[in-house]
């Protein structure tokens, strides 16, 4: 891809040079760099801020940092209780996590698209993709985590025997269908990570795309066209989080509750 | 764009994020919301208690005054009613004065009438004898008339 980007000029050059991630390594074992250092830097900043507000709680009335992250507590916890009724101590602090760091994630987006490359490149880094939420690998690895939870509490809570007569006898209970509910709750299951990822994924790639078709365009049409965009992508960015948070919740209530 | 080692990497980073957030800021962030709920609901008991206190000595108030006015009410009637009693006594008791003072006087002025008429008479008689001493000086020895003159004066 590297190669290709290299030898590619014009438009289609440029586009491919800003989906191009700085990497090192071949094949499986290639490392993105930039998503890996973004997602660290935006994860140590959404846990270092909590973290502060956090040290700095009190009950007395609450400070402007304090009474933000209370904000957000809230709004999780509001979220939890709502669809989740089981109790759990992972449950909300994760929902808190994926909230926060995928809107920063997708906060990302809303830098001037050749900023962060540009300063790059003078700094030396020939590639950089600054939102880690245009990257597979971070959304999935959002997702995977996320499966491995629901097949774990599915196992915790419902035992190994609950749940395979689960994947067995549902929703056809009748042992004839047992391999067309095998093949059903196959899908079911893979399909909700698959579809977090790549809800979020999708979002985000065509949105940067967007950005990047805009500043392709006529300096003078650029602000017409990025602005109401920008703009309109505050909306998506939080939606998305928000999408992700919530499908996590229920997921995760889901593996928690018993058969029908 | 395809999946790679990056994968594990973000997972890595993902679940060192959780748990410290699990560890370190969930419970303490939650931890203070709780306790400040719970102080605001606190707040609230107090007042709600507070004013129902309120109501409660206004009740108290209310009650200690009427049972005041009652009793008031019921002392001027008896002092009232002791009054009465007190003037019609001192009423009675002056009549009764006047009445006694009355007959006193009644009693005096005739026992001072019997003393003036006794002591008139005792002066007309003696005026009689003497005047009958001096008719009869010249006429009768005043030793033989005594006898008969005591006798009329004694039955005046």
């Amino acid at each position: 891809m590297a190669t290709e980007a290299h030898a590619a000029e014009g438009a289609t050059g440029y586009i491919i040079h800003h989906l191009t991630p700085l990497s090192v390594g071949e094949g499986f074992w290639t490392l993105h760099l930039d998503t890996l250092f973004f997602s660290a830097v935006l994860g140590g900043l959404f846990v270092w801020f909590f973290k502060k507000a956090a040290d700095n709680a009190t009950t007395e009335v609450p400070g402007l940092v304090q009474n933000f992250v209370e904000m957000m507590i809230e709004f999780v916890d509001t979220q939890v209780k709502d669809s989740f009724h089981g109790n759990s101590k992972l449950i909300a602090p994760l929902a808190l996590t994926i909230f926060c760091w995928v809107f920063l994630f997708n906060f990302m987006d809303l830098f001037p698209i050749d900023l962060l490359p540009a300063i790059g490149s003078v700094m030396g880094i020939p590639y950089l993709r600054v939102v880690p939420s245009t990257d597979l690998n971070a959304t999935f690895a959002l997702s995977i985590s996320v499966f491995c939870l629901i097949i774990f509490y599915n196992l915790k809570i419902k035992g190994l025997w609950n749940f395979s007569k689960e994947l067995l006898f549902h929703p056809f209970n009748h042992w004839l269908l047992i391999p067309f509910n095998i093949l059903l709750n196959f899908v079911e299951y893979l399909a909700k990570p698959i579809s977090l990822a790549l809800r979020l994924f999708g979002n985000l790639y065509a949105g940067e795309l967007i950005f990047m078709l805009i500043a392709l365009l006529p300096a003078y049409l650029q602000p017409v066209l990025s602005l109401p965009w920008a703009i309109f992508h505050i909306l998506i960015i939080t939606l998305q989080a928000f999408i992700f948070m919530v499908l996590t919740i229920v997921y995760l209530s889901m593996a928690h509750e018993e058969s029908h | 764009m395809s999946i790679n080692i990056t994968l594990i990497g973000q997972i890595i980073t993902f679940a060192l994020l959780i748990w410290f957030v699990m560890e370190y800021v969930w419970p303490v962030l939650f931890a203070a919301l709780e306790e400040r709920k719970k102080k605001i609901a606190e707040g609230l008991a107090a007042a709600e208690k507070g004013q129902e206190e309120i109501l409660l000595a206004e009740k108290k108030a209310k009650g200690l005054l009427k049972t005041a006015k009652d009793q008031s009410s019921e002392i001027v009637t008896l002092a009232q009613k002791q009054a009465n009693e007190i003037v019609e006594e001192s009423k009675n008791s002056a009549k009764k004065e006047g009445d006694r003072l009355i007959l006193a006087a009644k009693a005096q002025i005739d026992q001072e009438i019997q003393q003036s008429k006794d002591t008139l008479r005792k002066q007309v008689a003696a005026l009689a004898v003497t005047a009958a001493e001096q008719i009869l000086t010249a006429e009768i020895d005043k030793n033989k008339h005594q006898e008969i003159v005591e006798k009329i004066s004694s039955r005046l």
